[in-house]
């Protein structure tokens, strides 16, 4: 058996289907490939398939993670890689393919912060953005509720940073935010304790910080 | 009207997020096929009129959508109905409907083709409509409007929707499909004007322009006559086959979203020679043709490689009844082992070999061993012409239990012609008698799962002279099941009667009915067929605005000459033959498997040409012999 760990890019063909739905995704593409996937043991054999961090529905990805197991010790990256490559699955771009000591923690556990970028759906203006996020950065706590529970979002929040306007796109802010277990800000309450409507911006993912 | 597609783009992004499951409207799946807008020249949207959840699935849709755009001159897109939430959103952005391949909106194709597998779509057809912005009514449509047809098992009765429909295509549509684009691109290609269209449709074999008749009643309601308007209108419309099944589909569309049957779904036969009197199925989808295992394995491969999928459907109305199942399920299994697939393998025959054939196919006990005896005493099942012995059943049971499954789910259905209450009750004694078994095998685990529907008597089967219970019947019968069906491990589920009302005035409804559906849609009816959406009270005040009797159609005796308002339709059965079927099931009389010896229904008549070009085992009909031609003796020339 032997472990591998996927970069890729998730884009728009993906961009509605939600966590569970990838696992499946990433089963079916697996199977395209002709890449022998490993399952778990027990009554109902599963997969060995692990995502690092769930990506809220809607989001886009420059920089999504994936452990995958395979039945197999003599495949190389490289030749994962083009295995995955030649069978495209729409919505999927692979960016990396290394293996990965069988032992080491899964990815799910050692998730810290993320970073995020929200462009603008209609162009904006970026000084009244750039003031209005210093003074997030300068409140000392942003009092939210979110489903029924209040919480403070300024702790969250690690870096904001707005980048302007240029000829391919509007302007956006940078966000990285804490990831960990039950203290995990969420980019669209940035973006709406910013005082802009959530479902004006698209978000993506650019990175997943992890602990060493 | 020009199309801004990132106006559209933008305006999505703000919604979908807002919506459930925004993975239905966006497209965009492994396998979709996407052509060049302006590089073909005959669009298609087809339409499934629920949602993408039901629809991405339907296999009838996969084969017309391969079909379609193999060729060069075509590109068919898909489109179906918006969830509620999705619908407010789109209409309050003035979205309209578009295709899910390029997002263009549905009213700039040539051709909208809906399938309508049943009747509980036709709100949704009409809602569907109005959301592309076409004119509901097909008298309303101009030359700008695509060509609106419908297709699919509801179609076998067309009257309630024909007002809505430009065309009916009635049987299978793997080669009709072809004939309405080449006929639609002829005329498009000359320049004239709708009406010439609809002439020219008429003359396509298999396809019903109901513009082109007008209905004469009697003055007690019944229909007179059904009157052709033009030379162009054939009296009847017989349905289409196809004289050998064929390849079946394989680049499936897999969704980005869990949908209802994530799978490859592989048709192994079609029709079914069994004669239950009830089966709409059974009776329109004459004769029996068989696909060769060969050409099925073949086809699992290839569509597993180009899918990933981990799950194979074999589908038929009667799986037992393939003639090399064995071998069939030896070679799927075979593969199924190796490569941690499910396989499902439904309509399976209550005897214990069904039993063997899913172990073959290592299925899964989880979800229970489904079994359909339809009635629980002698005289009901001779009534409908399904014979098992309640002994064969407790047998087939009782290896259920012992050979893994702790659940049994049996399918009954009330309301047969003639049923007494005692027949209903003997669906009771029946079930505690499984579950007894159950539990003399594997204690309190035994779950007994009663599914009771009821039954709806069914255009072109033996039944379609009988009436539908009434509401107070059928609450009595249900009545009866709730209060003795009871105890443990027993459960029982069934169909509201008021559900089983729309279904019955919608499948026997005539042309009247078109305004009771405008009406009942323009009172909010849509999504029938989802329980906490259909309102019974909609449908009473739809048929009073339209001074109908609904009863007329559910409960009224028809006498055996009533000329039905779907008579014009031929799913090639004779009406003789029905009628000599609906008097056997009087006095309880069986009929055999006709693959044993063929009773003349009327197939062979009709399709005895295609019969005799058609020769093999593959279709389980008897062969037609090819005529002699007299032998002329002339003098040879020496
Ligand atoms: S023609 Fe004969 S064999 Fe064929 S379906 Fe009818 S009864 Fe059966």
């Amino acid at each position: 058996m032997m472990r591998c760990r996927i970069t890729y890019r998730k884009t728009a063909p993906l961009r509605y289907t939600g966590n569970l739905d990838i696992q499946k995704i990433w089963e079916r593409y697996l199977r395209r490939a002709g890449l022998p996937v490993a399952y778990s043991q027990g009554f109902h054999p599963q997969p060995r398939i692990q995502q690092a961090c769930p990506l809220p529905l809607g989001f886009l990805s420059q920089a999504e993670l994936a452990d995958i197991y395979l039945d197999n010790d003599t495949l190389r990256p490289d030749d994962i890689t083009r295995s995955l490559q030649a069978m495209p699955y729409p919505g999927i771009e692979i960016a990396a393919v290394e293996e990965i000591d069988l032992t080491e923690a899964t990815l799910a556990g050692r998730v810290i912060a993320t970073e995020y970028l929200a462009e603008w759906i209609d162009p904006l203006d970026a000084d009244q953005l750039t003031s209005k996020a210093s003074a997030l950065l300068n409140a000392p706590q942003l009092l939210r509720s979110r489903r029924d529970r209040n919480y403070d979002l300024r702790p969250l929040i690690e870096a904001l940073e707005v980048l302007p306007a240029d000829s391919s796109h509007n302007a956006m802010l940078r966000m990285q935010l804490s990831a960990r277990q039950s203290a995990t800000g969420r980019p669209e309450e940035v973006v709406s304790a910013l005082g802009y409507a959530p479902y004006d911006a698209r978000f993506t993912r650019t990175r997943i910080m992890f602990t060493p | 009207m020009t199309f801004d597609h990132t106006m559209l783009q933008k305006q999505l992004e703000r919604i979908l997020p807002t919506v459930q499951k925004p993975g239905r409207y966006v497209g965009g799946e492994l396998n979709q096929i996407v052509k060049d807008w302006d590089g073909v020249e005959t669009h298609i949207a087809l339409a499934f009129p629920d949602i993408y959840d039901l629809g991405l699935p339907n296999l009838g849709l996969a084969i017309l959508y391969q079909t379609l755009n193999a060729r060069e001159d075509v590109f068919a897109e898909r489109v179906y109905s918006p969830w509620t939430d999705m619908e407010l959103a789109m209409r309050k952005s003035s979205i309209p409907l578009y295709a899910l391949e390029s997002h263009r909106p549905i009213a700039d194709f040539d051709i909208l083709a809906l399938t309508l597998p049943y009747e509980t779509l036709y709100t949704n057809t009409l809602n569907l409509l109005d959301l592309a912005g076409i004119p509901l009514y097909a008298a309303h449509r101009s030359d700008q409007h695509p060509l609106v047809i419908a297709g699919g098992h509801a179609c076998y009765n067309p009257e309630p929707m024909s007002a809505f429909i430009d065309a009916f295509a009635i049987g299978e549509g793997e080669e009709m499909i072809h004939d309405i684009v080449n006929a639609y691109q002829a005329w498009k290609r000359s320049g004239q004007p709708r009406a010439t269209l609809l002439k020219a449709l008429a003359h396509v074999s298999g396809l019903y322009v109901p513009a082109l008749y007008e209905p004469d009643y009697h003055p007690d309601g019944t229909l007179r006559e059904l009157r052709p308007l033009d030379p162009a209108a054939p009296r009847r419309i017989t349905k289409r086959i196809v004289a050998k099944l064929p390849p079946p589909p394989t680049n499936f569309i897999v969704p980005s979203i869990d949908v209802v049957h994530n799978r490859v779904a592989v048709e192994i036969m079609r029709g079914c020679t069994r004669g239950c009197r009830f089966c709409h199925a059974g009776f329109i989808n004459r004769p029996v043709r068989e696909r060769p295992v060969e050409e099925i394995l073949q086809a699992i491969q290839t569509a597993l490689k180009q899918t990933g999928y981990e799950e194979v459907a074999l589908l038929s109305l009667s799986s037992s009844d393939y003639t090399q199942i064995i071998d069939l399920v030896d070679q799927v299994s075979k593969h199924a082992s190796e490569n941690h697939l499910t396989i499902s393998l439904p309509s399976l025959r209550i005897e214990t070999f069904s039993i063997d054939l899913m172990d073959k196919l290592k299925s899964s006990r989880q979800g229970g061993f489904t079994l359909a005896p339809e009635a629980a005493t002698d005289r009901m099942r001779a009534t409908i012409n399904k014979p098992i012995a309640a002994e064969q059943l407790l047998e087939t049971a009782r290896a259920i239990y012992s050979r893994g499954w702790s659940t049994i789910k049996l399918y009954f259905m009330i309301g047969h012609p003639s049923e007494t209450l005692e027949d209903v009750r003997a669906i009771v004694d029946l079930c505690k008698a499984v579950i007894a078994e159950g539990r003399k095998i594997i204690g309190k685990r035994a779950v007994l799962h009663a599914g009771v529907s009821t039954f709806v008597p069914k255009p072109h089967t033996p039944f379609q002279w009988a009436p539908c219970d009434t509401q107070e019947q059928i609450q009595a019968k249900q009545q009866l099941l709730r209060s003795e069906l009871r105890g443990p491990g027993l459960k029982m589920t069934w169909t509201s009667p008021k559900d089983t009302m729309l279904e019955a005035w919608l499948s026997r409804g005539d042309r009247r009915m078109a305004e009771v559906i405008y009406n009942a849609w323009q009172n909010g009816a849509k999504f029938d067929a989802w329980q906490d959406q259909y309102r019974y009270e909609i449908w009473q005040v739809a048929f009073e605005q339209a001074g109908i009797d609904p009863a007329f159609y559910t409960h009224r005796m028809r006498a055996e000459d009533e000329i039905f308002p779907w008579d014009h339709i031929s799913p090639g059965v004779r009406k003789s033959f029905l009628l000599g079927e609906y008097r056997a099931s009087q006095t309880q009389s069986f009929r055999s498997d006709c693959r044993e010896s063929c009773f003349a229904c009327g197939i062979l008549p009709t399709f005895a040409e295609l019969r005799r070009a058609n020769p093999g085992k593959h279709w389980m009909c008897p062969e037609v012999p090819i005529r002699k031609k007299k032998a002329v003796l002339e003098p040879v020339a020496s």
